[in-house]
């Protein structure tokens, strides 16, 4: 277990800016989600971490000592690639010995210490199985048992789940959080998967364009995102531009309710965002009530027991639109290009400054 | 594709095959047992002449010598070509490069040789005036050492055009996962990186070896015969420069077919080995 410091990293390719100016903690026995969209540098920055590329400035600290200048080799680390990176000459059991191998370890301790990974992730039955006898599923167990098998001070995750179909995925990052906390090895898991992000990190680092945006709890990502791109990013949701009025964001012509609006200065630029799940409709019955607002129905998206159900504000000329989660039996009443009444709690939307990203560490 | 359809190319390979493969192997083999009176092993008995002997030998250490030769330099130029940080013009280059010299043989080639190694060549009167005279120190293009070298001309780039889709496959993440498991460079080659390019390089020695045991032009050319292999014995006994004999020239083409078999053999049988974690259960 060590904590790893990525302090004041920046990288360029090609005169490209990957990177700019990162700085990330992670404590002990930690498990960190880097999350962003294709491109983001999330994976820069884990390579970054493991020594396959060098940084343009900044350092990379590993239980306190800067390991900058080591070769990957030399960083005492465990890392998953995204998949087919089992050595394929190489049975189940020999490639999770490859690294107390190469070490020079004595081959009973080898075998030994290959049989309790194998044990751990459930896979000694298969251990004199070549790789293409081997589920994908099954294959990244035993990257994660060869990753493990050097006793590293921090477990590197390259979106070790992205070529695996969903159920098998579901099981394996449950099983990669179970073997986390018997480990306790400091881990960072790179993923473009909020719902993976989300459901086995400590913190999760939501990046973009080579930035933080936010680390925080799953929890607190998803409730009280920093901006607007988190917001997007994480759930879904709607974004809505507009000024902020004392207790309202005013959105076209409409006063949308919002008491974080009051946190902002009379009339400054702001983006409002409301999850789905905190809008409440109501078929359209005479007058408004206070706090409401008239919204057509657009279209719904049946999920199952929940139907989604897009909204737009009138006078928009569609470009404002809200999304309402309903129970599938409810949603049924509400049908496209009706006028329904939206409501939602005056403290539920989230209000930020409408301005790029900005750093927040959490 | 239906199975008709595909039945019907799959004769139509065979039907090649046994016109041009199978029967003139076996009119070959029975050409070298049927003397005038019948049967007869007395031609199969002179492969063991001193003559056809020594043909036989050079002809081994030249395939052996230049297919070696071919799979190391041009493994070696493959993969520094391929190498992570190598320019890209450059693999374009050795690529293109390869495919025109790997099919630059025979008379033109045993030509160039000459005009650059040969006693009044270009680089062997350029050395001889820093005082370096190639053939005082025991070199000359007209022996076997400089078969191989000749040969070696397009074994390399052959084994360059074979070699290097097998080495672009081996994925950058096995080398990764290695080394920060704690392998040295050495250490990812020995146990990860030259098994799993095994089978190809031991296809390509044994095309490479096939490739200079059956080669002719390139010899006759240079050495006009006086280096005996078993391509210039056959063409001899054929064209009649030494006795117009064409069941000694079977019976010497079924002895080169033998040594082929053999060498496919063994080759086989490493290739099995080498690439046993590759088969399907």
């Amino acid at each position: 277990m060590a904590t790893v410091e990525v302090n004041r990293v920046s990288k360029s390719f090609a005169g490209r800016q990957v990177l700019a100016d990162l700085s990330l903690t992670m404590g002990e026995g930690e498990l960190v989600c880097l999350l962003g969209p294709s491109g983001c540098g999330k994976t820069t920055l884990l390579r970054i971490i493991a020594g396959f590329i060098p940084p343009e400035s900044g350092r990379v600290l590993v239980a306190g000592k800067d390991v900058t200048a080591l070769s990957p080799s030399a960083r005492r680390m465990g890392m998953v690639f995204q998949a087919y990176s089992l050595f394929p000459n190489m049975t189940a059991l020999d490639n999770v010995r490859f690294g107390p191998r190469v070490a020079g370890r004595p081959k009973s301790e080898q075998i030994a210490r290959a049989g309790q990974l194998l044990d751990l992730v459930g896979l000694s039955e298969h251990a004199d199985k070549y790789p293409h006898q081997l589920s994908g599923g099954q294959q990244q167990r035993v990257a994660l048992a060869r990753a493990l098998a050097v006793q590293p001070q921090v477990l590197l995750l390259d979106e070790p789940l992205s070529a695996l179909d969903a159920k098998v995925r579901v099981q394996l990052r449950e099983e990669i959080r179970r073997i986390q906390r018997e480990t306790g090895v400091t881990t960072v898991l790179v993923t473009h998967d909020q719902e993976e992000a989300l459901s086995i990190s400590d913190r999760v680092a939501v990046m973009n364009e080579g930035r933080l945006l936010q680390v925080a709890s799953p929890s607190t990502i998803y409730r009280e995102p920093s901006c607007g791109f988190v917001a997007r990013f994480i759930g879904s949701g709607a974004v809505l531009r507009g000024v902020a009025e004392g207790h309202s964001v005013r959105v076209a012509n409409l006063a949308l309710p919002a008491s974080a609006a009051a946190a902002h200065v009379h009339g400054a630029a702001v983006e409002m965002f409301i999850r789905p799940e905190n809008v409440r409709l109501q078929p359209m019955n005479g007058q408004l009530p206070p706090g409401a607002v008239g919204v057509e129905v657009r279209e719904r998206t049946f999920l199952g027991s929940l139907t989604r159900i897009r909204l737009t504000l009138p006078g928009t000329d569609d470009q404002f639109s809200l999304w309402a989660d309903l129970a599938s039996e409810q949603a049924e009443a509400f049908i496209p290009g009706s006028r329904v009444v939206a409501q939602w709690d005056e403290a539920a939307p989230r209000v930020m400054p409408d301005a790029d990203a900005g750093l927040r560490n959490g | 594709m239906k199975a008709p359809v595909a039945w019907l190319f799959i004769g139509a390979f065979l039907a090649v095959c046994a016109t041009f493969l199978v029967a003139p192997t076996a009119m070959l083999a029975i050409q070298a047992v049927t003397g005038e009176d019948g049967f007869t092993l007395a031609y199969i008995e002179t492969l063991g002449q001193y003559r056809y002997r020594v043909a036989f030998e050079h002809s081994l250490y030249l395939s052996l010598a230049s297919a070696t030769a071919g799979v190391v330099a041009g493994g070696l130029v493959a993969f520094a070509v391929l190498k992570p940080g190598a320019p890209a013009w450059l693999r374009s280059l050795v690529t293109s490069f390869s495919a025109v010299a790997a099919n630059f043989a025979g008379v033109p080639l045993a030509f160039a040789f000459i005009s650059t190694l040969g006693t009044l060549g270009l680089l062997t009167m350029l050395l001889k005036r820093i005082g370096l005279d190639l053939y005082d120190m025991g070199f000359s293009l007209f022996s076997i050492t400089g078969l191989t070298l000749t040969y070696s001309y397009f074994q390399i780039p052959l084994m360059v055009i074979i070699i290097t889709p097998a080495i672009a496959a081996l994925r950058p993440s096995w080398r990764e996962a290695a080394e920060i498991l704690g392998a040295t460079p050495g250490q990812y080659w020995r146990h990860v990186g030259l098994p799993v390019l095994a089978p190809s390089l031991i296809a390509a020695w044994i095309l490479l070896f096939g490739n200079a045991f059956s080669a002719y032009a390139t010899a006759y050319a240079l050495t006009s015969g006086n280096i005996g292999l078993v391509t210039t014995e056959i063409s001899a006994v054929l064209s009649g420069n030494v006795a117009a004999d064409p069941q000694i020239g079977a019976a010497l083409s079924v002895g080169m077919i033998v040594v082929m078999v053999t060498v496919l053999a063994i080759s086989t049988a490493m290739t099995r080995r080498a690439s046993r974690w590759t088969a399907r259960s």
